[in-house]
């Protein structure tokens, strides 16, 4: 049975691989062409189940459904790629600061996060979208100060480690600067744990921009976002259900090949970790 | 002692930095506050009695004390938008929050507890990496299309659910019922994912343990070893998790009540914010997360009277 063990290993980074290369690639062709105008309104046509011009139907303006899930893909990745990028530059300078320099800088810093993670995800999200207002960069702030204490824990343990190890040392006798030490040095020793949490971030981000635009606090029309979509579809659950279909999937696809992927890389750079 | 009085010391400095945290944030809104929540027609003598009510016009230092002591003796100010106490709006809608909240735990724990010790048996065959899978999809679907699909599928397929809305227990249990199980389905399929994985993992931890060795050699059926050693000490790492889980919950009656129209804490913060009533706003996150922490500062204690090795640390 340890083969079936490491049969799902490889299963999870080949899926998760290619679910987001697949979805990137929609992104990259959205940018230049979708089969149909993905705001232009269509009143005949709305609501029409899915094939023949429309593969995933219309919605309630008569727009292609599958035009607006490709563009989405630009809101999902965007908003994502924001977060990510917050919360892991911010995260490494926190607690990499806070583990390097240790003592009451470390108590003051991670307290900070710690209050910060006492914060449901969620409330917090929808506090500072409340203070920013809504829309795509609004969101990613929000989601990517959430994201921080998460990163900055991992960043703080790497530094600890890695403080008093003997390449770190020589690296002070010969005069390198803090900064060069801990960002040229400790840092690329850590990466690898980094990386996996950021592919974490990644898919709770879309979950939680998904999530903020279903409540009408997100991602602002005529930006087709499938949390939006979801919200839309609602009203006709009974008569389209189709319409609810393609952003729900579309979501959960995406999120499944970021949950699998950060599992494969957590297994292949860390062997010691079992998942 | 010294555990559970550094843990208080703890749960004391969290609070403290968390309600700077929901206090200071809104101080960083662009703008004038007042002039945001009453619009840009609003006539200079509203605009200054509503600053005074609120306490805008002084140092922002009383300005936290004061909402501090509000929040102590439970005086959180008035809403702006229901012009009512925040407290009272706040416990008008608790019931429907608490009862959502507490039967999606009790749904959690019956289905996630069987299900973890069934896939520990069953380490590595079909049936527990299937589990597995099932699980990691289930963590993946967006909470609100999970009860969006859990509304065409089963409520509108049963006239027993109502899909939206909701009936007090008072009125009548089962018409609480048809209002909460779906929904508490919708907040539960997701943590029934998450504990499912950790009462396996600790299932499985204990399990490669001397003393589970030593039983079984001594001819132990393997039903006494898991029920009466392995079920019972494996609960304590478990106990930690549902601390967390209980957050999530909290934080899942938000999005769910409003799939399901419940008129709950989480549809009045949203209600909240579209109305940029900020006052409420800071009032229901502070609640919700002060409740989060005082449930996970019970777990440790608890915790730690369970495992006296936890109080050395």
């Amino acid at each position: 049975m340890k083969q079936l063990q490491r049969y799902t290993k490889k299963i999870n980074l080949i899926i998760g691989l290619l679910v987001i290369v697949g979805f990137l690639l929609v992104m990259i062709v959205s940018f230049f062409y979708t089969p149909h105008d993905v705001n232009a309104m269509n009143i005949p046509e709305k609501l029409r189940g899915p094939g023949g011009a429309y593969m995933f139907g219309t919605d309630e303006f008569g727009r292609d459904i599958f035009s607006r899930i490709m563009k989405g893909t630009q809101t999902a990745f965007a908003v994502g790629l924001l977060t990510v990028a917050i919360g892991t530059v911010f995260g490494i300078l926190i607690g990499g600061i806070a583990g390097y320099v240790g003592g009451w800088v470390d108590e003051i810093f991670m307290r900070t996060m710690d209050a910060l993670m006492a914060f449901p995800g969620i409330i917090l999200a929808l506090m500072l979208v409340a203070v920013f207002g809504p829309g795509i960069t609004n969101t990613a702030i929000a989601l990517g100060i959430i994201a921080i204490p998460a990163i900055a824990r991992i960043a703080r343990s790497g530094f600890v480690q890695q403080r008093d190890s003997e390449y770190v040392l020589a690296a002070k006798l010969i005069g390198v600067k803090p900064y060069s030490i801990m960002f040229r040095h400790i840092l690329p020793n850590i990466s690898s744990q980094i990386i996996v949490a950021a592919t974490v971030t990644f898919a709770t981000a879309m979950l939680a921009e998904a999530a903020l635009s279903y409540l009408g606090l997100g991602v602002q029309p005529p930006n087709p976002s499938w949390g939006r979509m979801l919200k839309d579809s609602q009203a006709y659950l009974i008569g389209a259900p189709w319409y609810t279909y393609a952003p729900g999937g579309a979501i959960t696809i995406l999120v499944l090949g970021l949950y699998m992927l950060s599992n494969a890389l957590r297994d292949f750079m860390d062997p010691r970790s079992k998942s | 002692m010294m555990y559970i009085l550094r843990r208080i010391i703890l749960l004391i400095t969290t609070i403290l930095l968390v309600s700077i945290i929901t206090f200071g944030v809104f101080q960083i809104l662009p703008g004038d506050p007042v002039r945001t929540m009453l619009g840009t027609e609003a006539d200079p003598t509203q605009i200054e009695n509503l600053r005074s009510e609120l306490g805008l016009d002084r140092p922002l230092y009383e300005q936290y004390v004061d909402w501090m002591k509000g929040l102590l003796t439970g005086q959180l100010g008035n809403s702006i938008r229901f012009s009512m106490p925040v407290k009272e709006l706040l416990f008008d809608r608790l019931p429907v929050t608490m009862s959502l909240a507490g039967l999606t735990l009790i749904i959690v724990l019956i289905i996630s507890l069987p299900l973890g010790m069934f896939a520990a048996r069953r380490q590595n065959k079909l049936s527990d990496v299937s589990l597995s899978t099932v699980t990691q999809i289930g963590m993946a679907v967006p909470s609100f299309w999970l009860g969006m699909m859990l509304i065409l599928y089963i409520g509108l397929q049963f006239s027993f659910f109502k899909i939206s809305g909701y009936i007090p227990w008072t009125q009548s249990v089962a018409g609480a019922l048809s209002t909460l199980i779906l929904p508490a389905l919708t907040i539960a399929i997701p943590q029934i994912a998450v504990n499912f994985r950790y009462v396996r993992t600790a299932i499985l931890e204990q399990v490669q343990l001397d003393y589970v060795r030593t039983i079984r050699s001594k001819g132990m059926s393997e039903q006494n070893v898991m029920y009466k050693h392995v079920l019972k000490n494996s609960m304590i790492p478990i106990l930690t998790v549902f601390g967390l889980i209980m957050a999530e919950v909290v934080a899942g009656t938000i999005i769910v009540e409003q799939v399901f129209s419940l008129p709950g804490i989480g549809q009045l913060l949203i209600t909240a914010i579209s109305n940029r009533d900020f006052p409420l706003v800071q009032g229901i996150v502070m609640y919700i997360t002060v409740a989060v922490v005082m449930i996970n500062f019970i777990v440790d204690v608890l915790y730690s009277v369970l495992d006296p090795r936890i109080r050395l640390r």
